[in-house]
């Protein structure tokens, strides 16, 4: 059975819902920020397999934007976990919960 | 390039090289989110790194090989060399173990489980391509569209870069006004 579609769409949802459950799991900021890069990445296989199966480009021009707008996204949330780490001297989910009720 | 082409549409080569790119990236994937032998955020880091390179490969495998660079240089040297700074910056000590409480656990399989019966379901009702796919994931041609199809996205991209530059030396000036 040669490789097709499903074989990479496979690998992807198995990428997407590793990262899911990081987020989730996880309690350290930037491993849970690593977790998001890793669904971000999925959604990237995804769209290149789609891309290459349906003979167009359009979606291959799709991810070179997801990939610039997740570089500055890094940077951003990046910039934020430092401030916070300034402020709390934590970067662990359970110990930011001033805005708990 | 020749060479890759020749390489890439014979048949057997490509899919022990998919099976090989793919348990890469999903062994690594599980190394960055549930390491057994270390919580620390720099083995996960590396383990990210590793698997954004195999995922470059199975890009070169789709005839993307434009985005499987752009993958490894922004993905794989970038953004990790900034994950790794930040790392460095913020000193973090190895994650103690703590409790993972049962809410937080029932939760998040409950979500994941929704998440992949999607996607089941979804792939249920692709349907094979019928013909070989043909495209080439040439960078001309992926230029050719960035600037006529894609240019005002491509524009309002470059103006979101600067706009997320302006704030990350806002965010990281020493006092916050």
């Amino acid at each position: 059975m040669t490789v097709g579609l499903h074989h990479y769409l496979f690998v992807s949802f198995m990428l997407f819902s590793l990262g899911l459950l990081g987020v989730i799991l996880r309690r350290n900021l930037l491993v849970i920020y690593m977790s998001l890069e890793l669904m971000l990445n999925a959604a990237n296989l995804a769209l290149v397999s789609f891309s290459r199966f349906n003979n167009k480009l359009d979606g291959q021009v799709l991810v070179f934007f997801i990939i610039t707008v997740a570089a500055a996204e890094v940077a951003v949330g990046l910039a934020l976990i430092v401030a916070l780490y300034r402020k709390r001297q934590s970067a662990h989910v359970e110990d930011l919960t001033s805005m708990k009720l | 390039m020749e060479a890759i082409n020749n390489l890439l549409s014979g048949g057997n080569v490509t899919d022990v090289l998919f099976y090989v790119f793919a348990a890469l990236t999903l062994l690594c994937a599980v190394l960055v989110v549930a390491n057994p032998f270390s919580r620390s955020p720099v083995t996960s880091a590396m383990f990210l790194v590793l698997a954004i390179i195999s995922m470059s490969g199975l890009f070169v495998l789709l005839h993307a090989f434009f985005l499987a660079a752009v993958q490894i240089l922004v993905y794989a040297g970038a953004v990790m060399v900034l994950f790794l700074f930040v790392i460095m910056l913020l000193d973090l000590k190895e994650e103690q173990r703590r409790r993972i409480k049962f809410f937080s656990l029932a939760a998040g399989l409950v979500s994941v489980g929704i998440v992949v019966s999607i996607f089941v379901k979804s792939l249920a009702s692709i349907k094979p391509a019928a013909a070989e796919p043909t495209l080439e994931g040439e960078t001309s041609a992926l230029g050719k569209l960035l600037f006529t199809q894609y240019t005002l996205p491509f524009e309002v991209v470059s103006v979101l870069l600067l706009v997320a530059m302006v704030g990350v030396i806002l965010l990281s000036k020493k006092k916050l006004e």
